[in-house]
């Protein structure tokens, strides 16, 4: 790592439609292990935020505890941040979003926090829908204690430590697939050009929505006989095709037009345009992904890219009912049914 | 009518009835219907459902105290029992105090070994008039229970139209139901009437002893007092004996939080468990919505480590922790005072919260109301330390009141504007008012100023992470400042003096404080009169160390076993080990009033007793 974070910005750096500078997404400096995939991935939170013009102060960054929780520190420093306690970021984020439906809130968790003393937290996050982006960096092991295996270590994969893990993975995006959620991913800290689209359309993407990213650990889990290592990863990943993120008020321009195109629309009026081979995975149908996913782990292959998009789903403030305005913007007089009101109960309670 | 060797009790208007049943026949409602009107004739009453944790089935009993003089907590002892209930009918028979009355289904004889003679037997054949009068199996459950109410009502000398009138409200949407249930009170009226003339020595007789008065459980204060209070959020896990605060405050917010659309000014999340619950009041307060969680003694234990994220990360937090008997899963249905310790010191490392300790339904509702603007000004949790007794039993109680006047206390939080204008840099846990206190920012308040991260690991005066050794000193001090400017922020102590020289005193709590009054105005009669100091909070306020400090012997009256608050008040105050004398109840019921006056008698007779009103430890010393 790094001592000082240089604060030198070129003057003409390009601005977004906010007026924004990319350092103006930044955060401070991070102190995980040089080489680290969740610093490539903060990077690609910096990158997503910056190109979608959104206002830095309306994002909430929410952790819990870990490697991956401490990373919210080291982007966007006009946002404010939760670093929760350990496997509970979903119910603080789940309040959070009660209080302010307004802001957009960007959880960052890992495998230990979310499959393991999260994993209950996790799913009933997921099946309620809440309107949110959840970001796994998932490197397998326990880095902070130095080197035990998670719940998504694969079986026969072994870390440094060099003892492989008997137990079954847990495989979030199949969970959270059948758990309802509309919107699943998978993606390596390795590939931006994968991963900042996949980040654009889960905070566009109304309701809960996951990226399942597979970050290496480069001090504990970056070995050969690890089924997370950078490595690994680059030699078995395979895509299920791309997609463009087009904003409303942009034209849809059709890139390869030979291939099969399916525009979804999104609740903003943003519109996701697939583009897949004739005989590829149909993301809209949660049976044939699942199966896919299976089928790929028979095959030693990690299957990346957008997974599973239902976009026909409402998120809990729409379940609840809630009113348009933000609960933590209503006043006494919102509020407050005043003392004619308790008069009147006091009397049918006579 | 078999002979009876022993005089009947004599009464009006002050006595105690117990209704034995068996839980899921829809007794409840008619025993409250009995309670009630006997506070609709203008005389205070107790009721105390005593029920089982179990949905069908199991021995249910509600108890009522008719009190004329207004004592609201449990008297002890029974005068009258209505026993419908065959599996505890013995229990019911032996518990019953000589000359009292024992009103049972005379549909079979009582068994042969019920041979009392100094009680007064009254047999009504609920069944057999059942079966005679109604043909559907569910009627003749639910009529029989509203028999024995008309029958007590002519026993009892009671106003019939106050019942009737009862009925008619109960079932004013439902119009088809009033004449069949008079029907079955005057089923009931009249074979008393026929059978058991000048029997019943007890009366009840209209008094204007009630006042503006209302009758309402502690739990449905409480959601109500939430409502007033300006929370808009409630996460919760359902758990007896609190699951109530959130059904009312529910009902509440429908009634009085729907804007022009009809879309909710609140929400409510039931959450998987008790941690989450609680993860979600604080992330709503996290963003400046008013939010709460509701539990009992097994949740208060799961948010544990939640709560010290609160009071470490300086968040507003409202809990209600309605106890009841623990350890453990403990007696789920029964009362207790049992988690004064593990909610005042709640959480690992050095912890303290704020507790508000009501003791009726308008301090549950002003209590609670309260709890968010001193969470909010504090900037930690408050848990409004309530009970199963208080929370789930319907209590005489003032009527509620609010002053429109009144504005929510947000505490200190910044505005946009306030941080534009802001001179020096911001810091937000910088005491710069020197009451340990920061100021903070909701998310999403400024484009560029005024972010920072909430954490629950060791931060400086700006949120930033270290592990600098005076730093983290410095800020668990100023920890320590902010819990001596609760001091001031918390509700006063209530005390009393009834002689300023005595130095004898009594110091209690909560659900303990009516019978506590009682049996302190009982032994006032015969001369002994003895200062009181009610707590209703936590930090204690001074005046009570000065109250500790003025007298020689201070009996703490609670319904624990380790003698919590005693522990308590000797661990903050650093004395009274020798002079606070602990009275304790542990039974799981309502601690009674006769049962502290005797131990209090003894112990000031110099008898070396145990401190339990219920059976002791070695379970010698057993009273009533």
């Amino acid at each position: 790592m790094s001592y000082l974070k240089s604060t030198f910005r070129h003057p003409e750096s390009p601005k977004n439609d906010l007026g924004y500078t990319q350092a103006n997404y930044e955060g401070a400096l991070s102190t995980l292990c040089a080489g680290c995939g969740h610093d490539s991935i903060s990077n690609s939170i910096i990158n997503a935020c910056y190109e979608l013009s959104l206002e830095p102060h309306k994002i909430a960054k929410m952790s819990g505890i870990g490697c991956s929780s401490k990373t919210p520190a080291y982007f966007l420093s006009n946002s404010h941040g939760f670093n929760s306690v350990h496997g509970r970021m979903p119910s603080v984020t789940t309040g959070a979003n009660m209080g302010n439906r307004d802001l957009t809130y960007i959880g960052v968790s890992g495998d230990g926090d979310t499959a393991s003393i999260g994993m209950g937290q996790f799913m009933h996050l997921v099946r309620r829908n809440l309107n949110m982006v959840y970001i796994v960096m998932n490197n397998g092991v326990y880095g902070l204690t130095k080197g035990q295996d998670s719940a998504t270590a694969d079986v026969g994969s072994s870390s440094k430590k060099g003892v492989p893990n008997m137990y079954e993975p847990m495989d979030l995006c199949e969970l959270a697939i059948s758990l309802g959620s509309g919107y699943v991913a998978r993606s390596f800290s390795g590939d931006k050009d994968q991963l900042v689209p996949l980040i654009k359309g889960a905070i566009k993407h109304n309701g809960f929505a996951l990226i399942d990213v597979v970050s290496p650990c480069v001090t504990f889990n970056n070995n050969p006989q690890s089924t997370k290592s950078y490595e690994w990863v680059r030699d078995h990943k395979e895509a299920t095709g791309t997609f463009d993120l087009v904003p409303e008020e942009q034209e849809i321009t059709v890139q390869n037009p030979d291939q099969i195109n399916e525009s979804i629309t999104l609740h903003d009026g943003t519109k996701i345009n697939l583009h897949r081979q004739p005989d590829s995975l149909d993301i809209t149908c949660r049976e044939s992904v699942l199966s896919a996913l299976e089928e790929a782990k028979q095959n030693k292959q990690v299957l990346t890219g957008l997974l599973h998009l239902n976009t026909d789903s409402n998120s809990t403030h729409d379940i609840l009912n809630t009113c348009d305005t933000p609960l933590n913007r209503l006043t006494e007089e919102d509020l407050c049914p005043g003392s004619d009101a308790l008069e009147a109960l006091n009397q049918s309670l006579r | 009518m078999p002979t009876v060797n022993h005089p009947r009790i004599e009464a009006v208007n002050d006595f105690v009835i117990r209704f034995a049943n068996v839980n899921g026949t829809g007794s409840a409602s008619a025993n409250n219907m009995f309670s009630k009107a006997v506070f609709r004739m203008g005389v205070p009453v107790s009721p105390k459902n005593i029920f089982p944790s179990n949905i069908q089935g199991l021995p249910t009993w509600f108890e009522v105290r008719v009190t004329e003089k207004g004592y609201l907590g449990s008297r002890g002892d029974v005068d009258f029992v209505v026993a419908i209930n065959g599996q505890t009918l013995k229990q019911d028979y032996e518990t019953l105090m000589p000359g009292g009355y024992f009103l049972y289904d005379s549909t079979k004889a009582l068994p042969r070994d019920f041979k009392r003679d100094d009680i007064f037997e009254i047999g009504i054949p609920l069944t057999q008039m059942c079966i005679d009068n109604y043909t559907n199996p569910r009627q003749r459950q639910l009529f029989k229970n509203i028999i024995y109410v008309g029958a007590l009502a002519y026993l009892f000398n009671m106003e019939f139209e106050v019942l009737t009138g009862m009925v008619k409200d109960q079932f004013a949407k439902k119009e088809k139901l009033i004449a069949p249930n008079i029907g079955a009170l005057e089923l009931g009226y009249n074979y008393a009437k026929e059978h058991f003339t000048e029997v019943c020595g007890l009366r009840v007789e209209r008094r204007d002893n009630v006042g503006d008065s209302i009758m309402i459980d502690g739990n449905s204060a409480t959601g109500l007092g939430a409502v007033y209070g300006g929370a808009t959020f409630a996460g919760w896990y359902p758990i007896t004996p609190s699951t109530s605060v959130v059904e009312a405050f529910e009902k509440y917010a429908n009634k009085f939080r729907k804007d022009e659309q009809g879309k909710n000014k609140f929400a409510i999340l039931q959450a998987e468990d008790e941690l989450s619950a609680m993860g979600m009041a604080i992330g709503g307060n996290w963003n400046g919505a008013r939010s709460f969680t509701a539990t009992s003694g097994p949740g208060l234990s799961l948010m544990s480590e939640f709560l010290g994220l609160a009071y470490f990360a300086e968040i507003p937090i409202v809990l209600i922790d309605v106890q009841r008997s623990g350890p453990s899963t403990g007696m789920p249905t029964r009362t207790q005072q049992s988690d004064v310790i593990s909610a005042a010191y709640a959480s690992h490392g050095d912890t303290k919260q704020v507790l508000l300790i009501p003791c009726d339904p308008a301090e549950c509702f002003e209590m609670t109301s309260a709890a968010f603007d001193v969470a909010d000004r504090l900037q930690t949790p408050v848990i409004v330390l309530s009970d199963l007794d208080l929370g789930m039993n319907d209590h005489v109680s003032r009527p509620l009141k609010w002053d429109d006047d009144r504005k929510y206390d947000r505490g200190k939080v910044l505005t946009a504007e306030d941080l534009d204008n802001m001179q020096e840099r911001w810091g937000r846990y910088k005491d710069v008012d020197g009451d340990g206190i920061g100021y903070r920012t909701y998310p999403g308040t400024h484009p560029t100023k005024g972010s920072y991260f909430t954490r629950g690991s060791s931060h400086d005066d700006y949120a930033a992470y270290t592990e600098d050794s005076s730093v983290y000193e410095a800020n668990m001090e100023r920890l320590v400042k902010k819990w001596e400017t609760a001091k001031d922020v918390a509700p006063r102590p209530q005390i009393k003096y009834r002689d300023k020289d005595s130095k004898v005193a009594a110091i209690f709590f909560g659900t303990s404080a009516q019978a506590s009054y009682e049996a302190l105005d009982g032994l006032q009669e015969e001369g002994t009169k003895i200062n009181t100091c009610r707590i209703k909070s936590f930090p204690f306020h001074p005046d009570i160390g000065k109250f500790i400090e003025e007298h020689d012997t201070i009996f703490v009256i609670e319904q624990n076993r380790d003698a919590q608050m005693r522990t308590l008040l000797i661990n903050e105050f650093n004395t009274g080990t020798e002079k606070l004398r602990s009275i304790l109840n542990i039974d799981g019921m309502p601690i009674r009033a006769r049962r502290i006056k005797r131990k209090i008698e003894r112990m000031l007779a110099g008898e070396n007793v145990s401190p339990f009103t219920t059976v002791n430890s070695s379970a010698q010393e057993v009273e009533a």
